[in-house]
């Protein structure tokens, strides 16, 4: 018998040079912040400081928007060919320095390198290609041609997919004739300051893509900006409510991305060994930082206790550690305060009743870590089936009928996605059509792709990403 | 690591059905998982490790028409020793050959700890009645084979009659007793994921010590896919029955790359008890040497020309 370890096999860092301290891009130009403040971002698998960014106040946020308000005037004024032709510029320079930003991501995010260069930069340029491609068939999109751009559209984005996000709300935006003001994550800022280079790279006129950074207080200046006309946000639904209110009696556009609890349901007739690996995919991805995550279990009983044995095994064989070692399967948790949070329900679960389990894995000494974690004995009743974790924490429920599963499925505030395994034609269309959730994954889960409209039902959110759909959440009707 | 006994096995015709006729497996759930695997990264110390580990998992195979003597000489030279030059590297596992030649590798072998295995049962179409595979089983043991290789019957397989697949390979190896089975699938006429973890339960059910994926003789040999179908046929077996099978990938493994693939998964899948030459093998004739030019790239930096490498 060998234990055979692997050795360290690491993406080099050198590829990508952080500068010390960052500043805005604000009509095409980086501008230091009139706020003459700076926030630290640091790099959560080591918790050193990679850099320093602007901590923008309203002054910062008034230039942002009155260069967008004047990039708005020639944008939207190209021809749709003129901006689909930058858009496809763009994706092809991201393609062209994908590692540089693959590095970057999982420096700055703590998620592992494969994920960001197999995963996030891939979807990233297909996103932009996509919309670049929708850029001049805009009247075909639907069957109308008054529908007009908003003009200066706000954008709030997430740190769990912090350059991916990015890719979703420019792309379609610009493709639209829109321009925009976005701010990054505080805790991820660094891939959207990278991405100034590439519109400037790609000769973009000034002031159709600007980036703010800051905290929550630089978000909610954005959104209380009186020319702004829309805003986009994918964050917590905490946050989105508060959007929502300020912006109420406004005449201001708003779509919503917010949080979820997904069920993934097994029933007895699935592949049972792929059903594992999906559910795995389904939480652990990201270290389970999604908000589409398939973060409930649904298991049929009579499964049961095989499907967790086996999970279990398999949750073994989860690699955590180093971002940027290609080995790696699970990273970093994005922020200490997230690590606190996740730590906090999870001993709330515990302390409910729940059954814990963890596996073996070593932890590093610096950063912010959590293992992988299944509950079992889990009531629906409890917080760890009610409440969005965002980390590697699963949670297990069982049920006895077809009916019963759509039913606890359906038995939360959230609904943005679902997972639905069975060897069962039939029965994977009888349980999708009950599902309220935004998308229904059958035998797979996690899979995206820029034509497939993604959003919420009830507190996920509203308005779609992505598809011809998503044309729409930049357009509006105009007599 | 003792040889499974059909007689041990507290499993039931009955249970063998009922779990042949649950085989579900999801095709491209399956394909992304193995792929993924693919995607490790496997360098320095523990490359050298995997490659000495292949090494050492090599059934180095010769299973020609023309095999000679001669050619049986040369091939246990080189299984005992695969690089004069290089002790570090350690002797493969077993040599495999047809039963007429198995008298003369037992000769060569001597007291080395390469075995001698041999195929039998009329490999590869194991088209004959009956009789004659036990007779071919029984010469080949007669001669001294210390591990047997069968073929199952594809010809009852596709036509559905598993129990007659099951009822051959009992009573091969009953002939067997405690000499080392392993029923080849041919997992290129197999055809689906289904079939291969149907035929995989069949066999380990009657008792194979190890199941191996072809023959080598058809253009479709092993794949990861398969291998990884099987293994996980091995495993639900284990969950049964408590008894640990091994498995052996052979047909179209050429180079050190894709044989470290197949180790990731077994790590990965099954866990460091089947890393090792009892539970897991190679077929192999020209991964060897592929495998000995990378342990020298590791070592000095440089890749040699292939006649730096003796002839096997």
């Amino acid at each position: 018998m060998i234990d055979w370890q692997y050795s360290e096999s690491i993406e080099s860092p050198d590829i990508v040079s952080i500068k010390k301290k960052y500043t805005n891009y604000i009509g095409g130009k980086f501008v230091e912040p009139k706020s003459k403040k700076y926030i630290n971002t640091i790099s959560p698998s080591t918790e050193e400081l990679l850099s320093k960014v602007p901590l923008s106040n309203e002054k910062d946020i008034n230039s942002a928007v009155k260069s967008a308000k004047e990039g708005f005037e020639v944008w939207s004024k190209l021809t749709p060919n003129q901006r689909s032709r930058y858009l496809f510029k763009i994706a092809r320079l991201i393609q062209e320095r994908s590692r540089e930003f693959a590095v970057l991501e999982s420096l700055d995010g703590g998620k592992p390198i494969k994920e960001s260069r197999d995963f996030d930069l891939p979807q990233v340029a297909a996103n932009f290609f996509y919309f670049a491609g929708w850029a001049d068939k805009l009247d075909l999109s639907w069957a109308t041609k008054s529908l007009k751009p908003y003009g200066v559209v706000g954008q709030i984005i997430p740190w769990n997919f912090p350059l991916l996000m990015l890719a979703w709300k420019i792309a379609p935006a610009l493709a639209t004739g829109n321009t925009v003001v976005l701010k990054p994550a505080e805790t991820t800022p660094l891939t959207a300051l990278l991405f100034a280079e590439i519109c400037e790279q790609a000769g973009l006129p000034p002031g159709v893509v600007n980036i703010v950074t800051g905290d929550g207080s630089t978000g909610s200046l954005i959104v209380n900006h009186r020319d702004i006309n829309k805003i986009a946000f994918t964050g917590s639904t905490q946050v989105g409510k508060l959007i929502q209110k300020s912006l109420a009696g406004r005449d201001v556009g708003l779509t919503l991305e917010l949080g979820g609890k997904a069920a993934n349901i097994v029933y007895e007739d699935a592949a049972i060994d792929q059903a594992v690996e999906g559910v795995v995919n389904g939480i652990f991805f990201n270290q389970g930082h999604v908000c589409c995550a398939g973060s409930r279990l649904l298991l049929q009983e009579s499964i049961h206790d095989e499907f967790i044995k086996k999970l279990e095994k398999r949750m073994q064989s989860l690699r955590v550690g180093n971002p940027l070692d290609k080995n790696t399967d699970i990273g970093a948790i994005n922020s200490k305060e997230q690590l606190d949070k996740i730590t906090g329900l999870v001993n709330e679960g515990v302390e409910d009743g729940g059954e814990l389990f963890q596996t073996e894995c070593e932890l590093p000494g610096n950063g912010f870590w959590f293992r992988p974690t299944l509950f079992t004995n889990v009531q629906p009743s409890y917080s760890i089936a009610r409440e969005e974790i965002f980390g590697p924490v699963l949670t297990t429920l069982t049920f006895r009928t077809p009916e019963e599963a759509v039913e606890i499925a359906n038995n939360t505030e959230y609904g943005l996605s679902a997972g639905v395994w069975t060897e069962k034609g039939s029965k994977i269309l009888w349980t999708a059509d009950r599902l309220e959730a935004g998308v229904v994954w059958a035998n797979t889960f996690n899979k995206f792709d820029p034509s497939s409209p993604f959003g919420g039902y009830k507190e996920s959110g509203f308005g779609r990403e992505g598809g011809r759909h998503g044309l729409l959440s930049y357009l509006k009707a105009s007599s | 690591m003792g040889n499974i006994k059909t007689s041990d096995l507290s499993i039931q015709w009955s249970n063998v059905l009922e779990m042949v006729y649950e085989s579900r497996i999801d095709s491209v759930g399956l394909n992304e998982r193995v792929n993924s695997l693919a995607t490790r990264s496997i360098k320095k110390d523990s490359k050298l490790e995997a490659l000495n580990m292949i090494v050492s998992m090599c059934d180095l195979t010769t299973l020609e028409g023309e095999d000679t003597e001669g050619k049986i000489s040369q091939m246990v030279a080189k299984a005992i020793k695969p690089n004069p030059l290089d002790s570090s590297v350690p002797s493969v596992a077993a040599v495999c050959v047809y039963p007429s030649l198995v008298g003369t590798a037992k000769e060569k072998v001597q007291n080395s700890d390469v075995k001698v295995a041999a195929v039998s049962s009329y490999f590869p179409s194991g088209q004959v009645p009956m009789e004659s595979k036990l007779l071919d089983t029984k010469y080949a043991i007669e001669s001294g084979a210390d591990e047997i290789d069968i073929v199952i019957n594809r010809k009852a397989f596709l036509e559905g009659d598993y129990r007659r697949v099951y009822d051959e390979i009992v009573a091969l190896k009953e002939v067997c007793q405690d000499v080392h089975l392993k029923t080849i699938l041919e997992v290129g006429d197999l055809k689906t994921y289904e079939n291969i973890r149907k035929a995989s339960l069949i066999s380990l059910a009657a008792g194979s010590d190890f199941i191996k994926t072809s023959t080598g003789k058809l253009s479709i040999g092993s794949s990861r896919q398969a291998c990884y179908v099987m293994l996980k046929s091995v495993l639900d077996f284990e969950s049964m029955t408590g008894v640990k099978a091994g498995i052996k990938v052979a047909g179209g493994i050429r180079d050190a790359k894709d044989a470290i693939r197949y180790l990731v998964m077994i790590n990965e899948e099954m866990g460091s008890d089947w890393l090792n030459p009892e539970l897991f093998r190679f077929g192999a004739s020209s991964l060897l040497d592929d495998v000995l030019k990378q342990i020298k790239k590791l070592k000095t930096g440089a890749y040699q020309a292939g006649y730096y490498f003796p002839r096997g």
